[in-house]
């Protein structure tokens, strides 16, 4: 196989239709009549509905239907983005129902109304009487932990997820071994996806009697598993279809809509009932980043060697446990491949508060954690007097290394060159000299921080991918995948590897961007960073496989063995001399009409993941801080990344340019806010929950260091979520290095900066 | 679908102000980026508006023989940005202008809606308060002409009486000739924020001596507000660090900040202090003074 | 209380009859099948639903359909000439400025706006006229590229 258009800048293969307005979105199709779904929300954290009267609501004209808590079925399912488990044990917490006699947070659903038009539905909420209970709320971990504090589902005897952790060796025995022991707390804050699109969805029965559901989600297949199981009625009877979506970051990776929607849907005799969230619903009703406060008491020896971590982690996971503790425990997990530990404890708890309810976000509670270990890990360097860059190497694991607790191992790793990549591009010994002694208003100075990630979830999750290739009489393919496009560009990247396998040009193979669970393959979808590693298998598989079948073909009309052929440009040829023997659309029109042997060529395959590959990478950050003010401004920041071979640079410095972005304002300036009191949110929308703007965007470096997987399907690892890792930390390190303050909160707003330099006489 | 009912759209002012007075309960619109906004969330549940968007002369800038500054209501931040007279004769006008939203939002959002809203955070207050703009506000059977100061009541209150409609913000040639000004928009982001301080200062300069100073403050308080204990501190003294100092400190005197979860009240006033002095140093500049370090 | 319009979209003329509580996309949207304006917010914070109003970008969520009487409404739709795509378009996806492109149709629109004023621009000044959109895929850099590649000669 010789590589054509793996590794090239291929141009998206949506991105016409982009551009020109004609790709679909979710709110795109219009049925005709398609009635209105409004959801009744608690104005209180914690509540319990004591009467509830709808009457005058049903009265309203234009009203079609009003259902509470009352008129669904109390099936307690789970929402997370999980494949399912057949081992009770594994499945995720199911605490939640589609409308709710208990209001867990500000914005719990109640009840819902269905209608003709916005207005009218509006209109309907307010015409609804309700006679809450109104419950002290518990709004942060801390008392959420209290012996006697107010339960938040009664059914449990705490407020407690999960404590799960875990001990590698004995710290007890290897903090004895240190020379030093350091400690230090971190605390990272509530952030919110925001991808532009909000959740929507529209659902309807057709004439077969079977639940439609068109959604913005990124998990298709789950989507139906859940709706199924939320209404009790069979999972055939559901069928999902995945549109264009605008943006999801995890946040599509949870059921929040489809089983309401299916419910609305019944209750008006399968007419088409749409709920499109507003913004400020979408801010609190769908799901946020988990805060962490996390404490580290790390032992080193007199040389800068790491000898053991102990690691206390308090995760605030809201009001319903959608992915839960998975989140605690993936942080605990995707950290160890980086550094060398002796021993290491991870002792999480992820407890319920009456806020909104966590759930994925990229790069799934590693964003937090790395946060904490890369700012602990700089306080460490500089109070053993070392660079930090060096003490980081000193530690660094590398190639095979074999991870105890899941035995995935590292077979490859270029964290050493992206770190040497990194400080060459920032400059750092100049600038670092330069910094010294600043004793102005702005003062610059310089900070990095690595990590490492994991493709896909295995062997925690069932890592199953599947793909289907149709030969058209042309000579062009179809391709469908179960995966989902959620502008991260997996269909560009899959249809590269198409062609790459099949030998024919990109615009050749068509791929089909509707995921349609009676139609499309299975695949868990969009999260983990997993699709071009375990669904780009499946499709590399499907490609070999037809490319199989398209030569045995050619050998039975020419009798020339198929060991003997290729396929180039899209003509088959002779494999030592590349001579053309025909054209593939010839193969192709003789697979359809040749009136003896004529039988279309398919391929359909599925990979079962059982591989792991570990990514790596560093992010450099100049900023520069005004003392007065307390503000940060991001100078120069890169991102360096081994993710292996890189499928398509365009498309991956994309990724890594929204990564950063995001990290940036993680740092900086994104946190939601809750009244202290009562729960309510301060700042559920776009003007008050500070996503950065383009001008608070500063030109964000990429590089790649390209290593080979040999796991990968051309060698590639995950890319998806790590560039919004590092970015904080670093920011933060070089926040310190400006000024000598170390901070260890995020996000640095000017005013929490400000206190931070009162504190330490700055100002 | 916003819930209105009724709708009007007068081409005259005096259409408009007889509408007005006949009903009552219209509510003035022009932009719509204040009323719409505050219809979608609710704070206004339904509302019969009254748009004035088709007055054209409102949207008028101009100076008058005399130099009098006269800026129509429905101007808006876009046009207020871009304009020849403004750029030459209150440049830091402009500077307020393109602090504001983003550019959409300035392509229709009026300086007449930005002040009748009356918040404390509007971007073109502080510079308006700083530079004694009168307001013009008509009815039918009138006008009155009055200080933007006593225009301003309480939080999202303004002294607009039934019937009324702003027209015209009007600054006198001795409140800005020979001034040089700055306006300092301090926010969490560089585009579509909101002002955690808007400071707007002006000066005049006569060999290296204050000959007036005047700071206009936003989300200094329930209100845009002057600094009046700096200013008249400020007359007559030496253009220096030291004096840019002091007016630093006796600006924070003159507001009355508040914490909230936007921001707490001493740090609001760390920044009066520290924004008030570099908003000013660069007024100085643009007032011709020599400039500080 | 419903209110006689008339205005053309993308050169073609519309009238129709409008409540007046309905604002420009919704009326874009439902009624005529601009679908490629999209709604992120709807209280003008996000840029997505931005058209061209007699050639200004304008975030048509908070712009009521009535005060579209007699102006010259440009929407995605109306961009690529005889199936071609403009030279904006075209900048937007050899730059990879596209991801989930949920905000691109907006920030072609904007981009456009600028290519016809015939002014220049510094990377600066490009930042600020793009500001009233925002992105959470791209981190705006390949944004930024296209809009360069727009304005060049």
């Amino acid at each position: 196989m010789t590589v054509n258009v793996v590794g090239k800048r291929v141009k998206r293969v949506d991105a016409v239709a982009k551009v020109t307005g004609k790709a679909k979105y979710t709110d795109d199709f219009m049925e005709r009549d398609m009635l209105v779904g409004k959801i009744l929300r608690s104005p209180y954290a914690h509540a319990i509905v004591k009467k509830i009267d709808v009457s005058k609501a049903k009265a309203l004209p234009g009203v079609e239907a009003v259902l509470t808590y009352k008129d669904v079925p109390d099936n307690k399912y789970a929402t997370a983005g999980h494949p399912y488990s057949l081992d009770p044990k594994h499945r995720d917490r199911e605490d939640r129902t589609i409308l709710t006699k208990k209001a867990r947070f500000v914005g719990d659903e109640i009840a819902a109304v269905v209608a003709t038009d916005d207005l009218t539905a509006e209109k309907a909420l307010k015409l609804i009487d309700v006679e809450y209970e109104v419950l002290e709320p518990v709004l942060t971990p801390e008392d959420a932990l209290k012996e006697n504090a107010p339960l938040i589902h009664e059914e449990y005897d705490n407020n407690i997820i999960s404590d799960f952790g875990y001990q590698i060796g004995d710290v007890e025995e290897s903090f004895k071994e240190s020379d030093y022991i350091f400690e230090d707390e971190f605390e990272t804050s509530i952030v919110q996806h925001c991808h532009l699109e909000n959740h929507i969805s529209y659902a309807y029965v057709d004439a077969d009697d079977r639940i439609v559901i068109v959604s913005s989600t990124q998990i298709p297949h789950i989507c139906r598993r859940i709706v199924g199981q939320a209404l009790g009625i069979p999972w055939g009877r559901i069928r999902v279809i995945k549109p264009y979506i605008g943006g999801g970051f995890g946040n599509k990776q949870d059921v929040c809509l489809e089983p309401l929607n299916a419910a609305l849907t019944l209750a008006v005799g399968g007419r088409p009932v749409k709920i499109d969230l507003s913004r400020e619903e979408c801010m609190i009703a769908t799901r946020t980043r988990h805060a962490f406060k996390y404490k580290f008491k790390t032992g080193v020896s007199k040389d800068g060697k790491l000898i053991a971590t102990h690691i206390t982690a308090i995760s605030n996971n809201g009001a319903y446990a959608s992915h839960g503790h998975s989140i605690a425990m993936s942080a605990g997990t995707k950290f160890r491949p980086l550094y060398s530990f002796k021993s290491i404890k991870f002792d999480p708890v992820t407890v319920y508060t009456n806020l909104p309810a966590a759930g994925a976000m990229r790069a799934y509670g590693v964003p937090q954690i790395k946060f904490a270990l890369e700012s602990h890990m700089e306080n460490i360097a500089r109070k053993l007097n070392m660079d930090p860059i060096e003490f980081r190497r000193r530690n660094l694991l590398g190639e095979g290394y074999v991870d105890p607790l899941n035995g995935n191992k590292v077979l490859s790793c270029g964290i050493h060159e992206c770190i040497a990549k990194g400080k060459e591009l920032i400059n750092w010994d100049e600038k670092k000299e330069k910094y010294k002694n600043q004793t102005g208003i702005k003062r610059r100075g310089l900070g990095m921080a690595c990590f490492s990630y994991a493709s896909g979830t295995h062997p925690v999750g069932l890592e199953l991918a599947g793909a289907r290739i149709v030969l058209n009489q042309d000579g062009s393919v179809q391709l469908q995948i179960g995966a989902t496009e959620i502008g991260q560009g997996s269909d560009t990247v899959f249809a590269q590897m198409v062609a790459e396998v099949l030998g024919i040009p990109v615009d050749m193979v068509h791929v089909v961007s509707t995921q349609d669970t009676d139609i499309s393959p299975f695949d868990t979808g969009a999260y983990a960073s997993r699709q071009t590693y375990v669904t780009g298998m499946a499709v590399k598989k499907a490609a070999l496989e037809i490319k199989e079948k398209i030569l045995n073909f050619v050998w039975g009309m020419t009798d020339i063995p198929a060991e003997a052929l290729d396929i180039e440009d899209a003509n088959i040829v002779y494999k030592h001399s590349g001579e053309v023997v025909m054209p593939l659309s010839k193969v192709a029109m003789q697979t359809y009409y040749d009136t003896v042997f004529a039988k279309p060529i398919t391929s359909d395959t599925s990979n079962n993941a059982r591989v792991n590959a570990m990514s790596f990478g560093v992010t450099f950050a100049e900023v520069e801080v005004d003392i007065k003010t307390g503000k940060i401004e991001v100078v120069e920041i890169f991102n360096v990344h081994d993710s292996g071979k890189i499928i398509n640079p365009q498309l991956a410095e994309g990724q890594v340019h929204g990564g950063v972005s995001m990290g940036i304002g993680y740092a900086l300036s994104e946190e939601m806010l809750f009244d202290e009191k009562t729960g309510k949110p301060l700042n559920n929308n776009l003007l008050d929950y500070k996503l950065p703007t383009i001008m608070d965007t500063p030109d964000i470096g990429v590089a790649f260091v390209e290593t080979h997987d040999p796991t990968g399907p051309f060698g590639n690892k995950s890319l998806g979520e790590p560039p919004a890792i590092s970015p904080a930390p670093a920011i933060r390190n070089a926040v310190l290095d400006a000024t000598g303050v170390a901070f260890d909160r995020i996000p640095m707003t000017p005013q929490r900066v400000f206190e931070k330099f009162k504190e330490a006489k700055l100002v | 679908m916003y819930n209105v009912d009724q709708y009007f759209e007068p081409e005259t002012i005096d259409e408009a102000t007889a509408l007005l007075a006949e009903h009552p309960n219209l509510l003035i619109i022009a932009g719509g980026t204040d009323v719409l906004i505050k219809m979608h969330s609710g704070k206004i549940a339904q509302a019969d508006l009254l748009s004035i968007r088709k007055i054209k002369f409102l949207e008028t800038i101009q100076k008058r023989q005399d130099g009098t500054l006269s800026i129509g209501s429905l101007a808006t931040f876009t046009q207020i940005a871009n304009d020849p007279i403004i750029k030459e004769n209150i440049p830091v006008l402009k500077e307020a202008a393109l602090s504001m939203g983003g550019p959409q939002i300035r392509n229709v959002a009026t300086i007449g809606g930005n002040i009748c809203n009356g918040a404390t955070s509007a971007d073109s207050a502080s510079t308006l308060f700083a530079l004694n703009a009168k307001l013009k506000l008509q009815t039918q059977g009138g006008e009155r002409v009055i200080p933007i100061e006593d225009f301003y009541l309480g939080p999202g209150k303004v002294d607009l009486k039934p019937g009324e409609i702003l027209t015209e913000i009007v600054i006198s040639p001795e409140d800005y000739q020979d001034y040089g000004g700055h306006y300092i928009k301090f926010s969490m982001r560089k585009a579509m924020d909101i002002a955690t301080l808007g400071v707007s200062a002006i000066c005049r300069i006569k060999n290296g001596v204050f000959e007036d100073v005047r700071i206009g403050l936003g989300v200094a308080g329930p209100t845009p507000l002057r600094c009046q204990e700096a200013e008249s501190f400020a007359k007559g003294k030496t253009v220096s660090a030291q004096t840019l100092a002091e007016i630093g400190k006796l600006a924070v005197k003159s507001t009355k900040a508040r914490t909230s979860w936007r921001a707490s009240k001493e740090y609001r006033e760390h920044l009066v202090e520290e924004l008030s002095q570099r908003a000013l140093k660069v007024a100085i500049k643009n007032a011709g003074g020599e400039s500080l370090a | 209380m419903l209110k006689k319009i008339s205005f053309t979209v993308n050169g073609k003329e519309v009238s129709l009859e409008v409540n007046p509580g309905e604002t420009l996309l919704e009326v874009l949207r439902k009624r005529l099948g601009y679908t490629g304006v999209k709604k992120g917010c709807a209280v003008g914070e996000c840029g997505a639903c931005t058209v061209l109003i007699d050639g200004t970008p304008t975030d048509s969520c908070i712009y009521l359909a009535v005060w579209a009487d007699g102006k010259e409404i440009i929407t995605i739709e109306g961009i690529a000439e005889d199936g071609k795509l403009s030279k904006v378009q075209e900048a937007f996806v050899e730059e990879g400025a596209v991801q989930c492109g949920f905000c691109t149709p907006g920030l072609v629109l904007t981009t456009t706006a600028m290519v016809q004023s015939g002014k220049k621009y510094t990377r600066e000044e490009i930042k600020r006229e793009l500001s009233g959109h925002f992105c959470r895929c791209t981190g705006y850099q390949n944004i930024i590229k296209a809009v360069e590649k727009s304005l060049e000669d």
